[in-house]
């Protein structure tokens, strides 16, 4: 085990989507900044802004051994328990649902945080877990653990709650070497979603939108988003030239960015976007193979559990191939919290990079 | 602890399914972007698109002698779109001097975070054209057509105005809407969600077609001598209103058509003091009352110059002749009724024309009764009287007439010199043209051709060839008694030397009696043997003297003595 360069190509992958997602924020905000705010570059600078942050948080992390983070990944865990029960109580409401703490000018959305926080946290927890691996019992702990921060989260952020829940799931089956409890699993997990979409109308309300979503008025947003999909063709309108991105996706700079880019960039680059985030998932499945232990194996298999399952699910999403859920596109939606933490947590990999065998 | 094989495993795994995942996704990407493409392409196309409409150029109205009496002028309207300015400061000032508006203004319109604000409108074009020049970011010129009157309130009631679509409202504009309007063009652009278009975005045109030019009979130099004629006499002896209406006898064409007072065509809604309105109602009727063209929407009782219809009749019918001699002794015995004459101590003994000459109300009853009901009822159809004149103006009035089965001998004899019904003063002129010309019906028209902008002919109007409707021996009769009238008779105010002018006059009372308001009027053509022009005066209301031969002769005598010289009848120096 010896101290080498940090993964070359996971930067260059980095980078290249930190630009994409800065160009193609600026195409989509533009016009809602100039709207709402006299200003195009309104949401652009902020992002920057918050690029530029995370840049040198990524640089900062990448360089400290990963271990020393598990001395705090309990208290992290901790804080960012504590920061999602302060947004319930003090937070900030932006559409309808409180997810921001301000201090001073600056505003933050811890649920970005319980994210890395839970990653390293259970990587920590499971690594050191020396009992038999294959139990049942591993499983359990580790869902137990995740409850209170599931809980916390998901009474105002269903989407991001099923998120770190699936992360749990990921770095669980990873370190188990069993495949069938978690077939079991799986089928136990869509039972419950489905009784939990049955118990509330507006849930079973989704479910019919996302099936016939131009019958709907609240299938606008879908409709609007397949619209833009459906304009862009092989090479899509060219950057900056999308039409639906002014004003008829709602918060096109948002959940809904990916239709504006397969409108203007085309199936070639919504594709291409694609790959880049499929190289990403490489690189990490790289980087956990060759990690010269089961922490940083699992901190970068959790990395990679977590962009996987939110690109997933936004271009499922953006497609209408899922009912309706507001889920960020990672490195390109709209969003400071959420690109800082991002980045940071790519520094977390990047330090596991450089401890491969 | 130490990675074991089955964590790699697991890890690739975990990775496996998510590429495949990314994949079913990109195959969903393909049929949406691809095979579904063009269905959502089109929808959010339609979405985008916003149709707006290019007004086309109203095609013009000229006159006989060549004069553009409608005709469009280009204005623009200045507006400005917030997001683009880029030196407010400078847009201010240069739209303050340009637009002659208070700063203040201008300031507040182009400070409002708006879309689009509207600056002014109906600007003229040079002054669009100079702040178009000056290429101010976020000013935008909006070209567009305003009908304008070059004549002002010249003909109004004839031309008629146009509303803010440039529709035709009342007059030859509403009558030749079809002709005058083009079809107006479209420019499909795209917006935004909130429906502003966009600057950069190709737009496509479909140019609009002007519509054609309609040429008229009506001369604006002899309608200027009919104006000034009317207003005069309306002047001088405080009348209501005066209406002349002057035609060719011979096809119908009107030549001028005046109805005092008339109203300014580039300002049509601005009402005189004495029509000023409180409600909306009130002014929606002094509108209507301004605009109203007494030549053609009102009825009146004839009185006297109705003698022309009883003589052709008559003398058609056989039942009199010009030498046939009556006795007047100022009043004639209808059944249990003694209908007065307007000369009380009676004309004593005279022949037809004598009496035709002194306006002798016994004597036309005394045809009238000759003919009997069913004959006059008869002859009063076959003349047109019943029908109307089928003129190119909106709103024709019909004749008020009584059943034929409900005339008795009374109302046989009031008919005869021209009470107890009403007819238009146009039906009165085109059915003494109609007797005069030779006998043959026409129907009165200003509309002659149509032509495009450039002049060529598109078409020319026909107008119903018209049917006898009296021979031309009794024709010519009429013509000669009708000369006796202005020469020497009670029409003689209407004379001037060197011309053969024929006509009649009349005084009539209007309903109720009591209130002793009067019509006088007065009918003449030139030259009595061959009519080229026929003109009517009628005089509502006049104070003072109100008697026809008086007061309406020397108006008609007056247009004449302009117009005949102008239309290029010669005197006659024999």
């Amino acid at each position: 085990m010896a101290r080498k360069h940090a993964d070359y190509t996971l930067q260059m992958i980095v980078l290249a989507l930190v630009v994409f997602g800065l160009v193609t924020l600026y195409s989509t905000s533009a016009y809602n900044g100039r709207v709402r705010f006299l200003d195009p570059g309104y949401y652009f600078k902020k992002q920057l802004f918050a690029t530029a942050l995370g840049l040198i948080a990524m640089a900062v992390v990448s360089r400290i051994d990963y271990h020393l983070f598990a001395r705090f990944a309990g208290w992290g865990y901790l804080l960012s328990m504590a920061l999602s029960g302060a947004v319930l109580l003090v937070g900030d409401s932006y559409n309808g649902s409180r997810r921001w703490l301000s201090i001073g000018p600056l505003s933050f959305q811890p649920s970005e945080f319980a994210k890395p926080a839970v990653i390293l946290f259970l990587a920590c927890i499971i690594s050191r877990y020396r009992k038999k691996p294959g139990s049942i019992r591993t499983l359990l702990l580790v869902v137990c653990l995740v409850l209170p921060i599931v809980g916390l989260v998901g009474t105002n952020n269903l989407s991001t709650a099923i998120i770190i829940l699936g992360i749990a799931v990921i770095l669980a089956f990873v370190s188990n070497p069993k495949y069938l409890q978690f077939v079991w699993l799986g089928l136990t997990g869509i039972g419950f979603i489905g009784i939990f979409l049955s118990m509330e109308q507006y849930r079973l309300e989704r479910l019919a939108i996302w099936r016939n979503p131009e019958a709907y008025e609240k299938g606008f947003q879908t409709i609007q988003g397949l619209y833009a999909i459906g304009s862009g063709g092989l090479f899509g309108r060219g950057l900056g030239e999308s039409l639906q991105k002014l004003g008829f996706v709602p918060e096109a700079q948002n959940d809904m960015i990916f239709s504006i880019i397969c409108e203007e960039l085309g199936l070639f680059g919504a594709l291409l976007l694609i790959l880049i985030f499929l190289l990403m998932l490489w690189r990490f499945m790289v980087i956990a193979t060759h990690a010269p232990d089961v922490f940083g194996a699992l901190i970068c298999c959790g990395i990679m559990g977590h962009i996987a399952i939110q690109v997933i699910l936004n271009i499922a999403v953006v497609t209408n191939t899922i009912p309706n859920t507001g889920i960020t596109l990672p490195f390109i939606s709209y969003g400071g919290t959420s690109v800082l933490f991002l980045l940071a947590e790519m520094g977390l990999a990047l330090s596991v990079s450089r401890w491969r065998k | 602890m130490r990675l074991k094989t089955f964590h790699r495993k697991k890890v690739v795994t975990v990775f496996f399914v998510c590429a495949l995942a990314l994949v079913l996704l990109s195959v969903r990407l393909v049929d949406l972007m691809l095979f579904e493409s063009e269905y959502y392409a089109k929808k959010a196309q339609d979405l985008h698109e916003r149709e707006r409409d290019i007004k086309a150029a109203r095609g013009r109205i000229i006159d006989a002698a060549g004069n553009v009496l409608a005709a469009n002028r280009a204005v623009c309207t200045i507006s400005v779109i917030h997001s683009q300015i880029e030196d407010p400061e400078g847009v201010i000032r240069a739209l303050t001097e340009k637009l002659g508006l208070a700063e203040e203004d201008v300031r507040k319109r182009v400070e409002k975070r708006s879309s689009i604000e509207r600056i002014k409108t109906n600007v003229p074009k040079e002054t669009g054209d100079e702040i178009r020049k000056l290429n101010l970011a976020g000013v935008k010129v909006d070209e567009d057509f305003r009908r304008w009157y070059p004549f002002g309130s010249l003909a109004s009631k004839v031309l008629g105005f146009t509303g803010g679509d440039n529709q035709g409202i009342v007059g030859l504009e509403v009558e030749y809407e079809d002709i005058l309007k083009g079809s107006s063009g479209k420019i499909l652009t795209l917006t935004d969600a909130r429906g502003v278009e966009l600057p950069d975005a190709g737009e496509s045109r479909l140019e609009p077609i002007p519509g054609n030019d309609l040429y008229i009979s009506l001369d604006s130099n002899i309608q200027k001598f009919a104006e000034q004629a009317a207003s005069k006499v309306m002047e001088k002896k405080a009348a209501d209103r005066v209406s002349v209406i002057i035609m060719r006898p011979s096809n119908g064409e009107i030549l001028a058509m005046a109805d005092v007072p008339e109203f300014d065509l580039n300002d049509p809604f601005a009402l005189p003091e004495e029509l000023s309105a409180a409600t909306d109602q009130e002014r929606q009727d002094a509108w209507n009352r301004m605009w109203r063209n007494g030549c053609i929407n009102d009825t009146y009782e004839p009185g006297s110059t109705f003698k022309i219809i009883t003589m052709s009749a008559g003398l058609e019918e056989g039942v009199v002749s010009p030498s046939d001699t009556f006795s007047c002794p100022g009043y004639k015995m209808v059944e249990d009724r003694k209908i007065r004459c307007h000369k009380v101590t009676g004309h004593g003994a005279e022949n037809f024309v004598q009496g035709a000459m002194n306006s002798c109300n016994p004597v036309f009853i005394e045809v009238g009764l000759r003919l009997g009901v069913e004959r006059y009822y008869h002859y009063f159809q076959q003349f047109g009287l019943l029908a109307k004149t089928g003129i190119d103006l909106p709103g024709e009035a019909g004749t008020i007439m009584h059943r034929m089965e409900d005339m008795g001998q009374v109302e046989l004899a009031t008919v005869s010199f021209g009470q107890s019904f009403q007819i238009s003063p146009i039906q009165l002129a085109a059915t003494v043209s109609s007797l005069i010309n030779g006998g043959r019906r026409i129907t009165p028209h200003f509309g002659v051709e149509v032509r495009d902008a450039d002049g060529a002919l598109l078409s020319v109007l026909e107008y119903p060839a018209g049917e006898q409707i009296l021979s031309e021996k009794t024709s010519k009769t009429v013509r000669a008694i009708l000369e006796k009238v202005v020469d020497g008779g009670s029409g003689k105010n209407a004379y001037i030397e060197g011309f053969h002018i024929g006509g009649k006059t009349a005084t009539s009372e209007t309903l109720p009696r009591s209130a002793n308001k009067y019509i006088s009027s007065f009918i003449g053509f030139a030259p009595a043997d061959d009519p080229q022009v026929l003109a009517l005066c009628v005089i509502h209301d006049p104070q003072g003297v109100y008697y026809g031969g008086t007061i309406a002769a020397p108006v008609v005598q007056e247009i004449f003595a302009n117009i005949l010289p102008y239309l290029g009848i010669e005197r006659d120096n024999k």
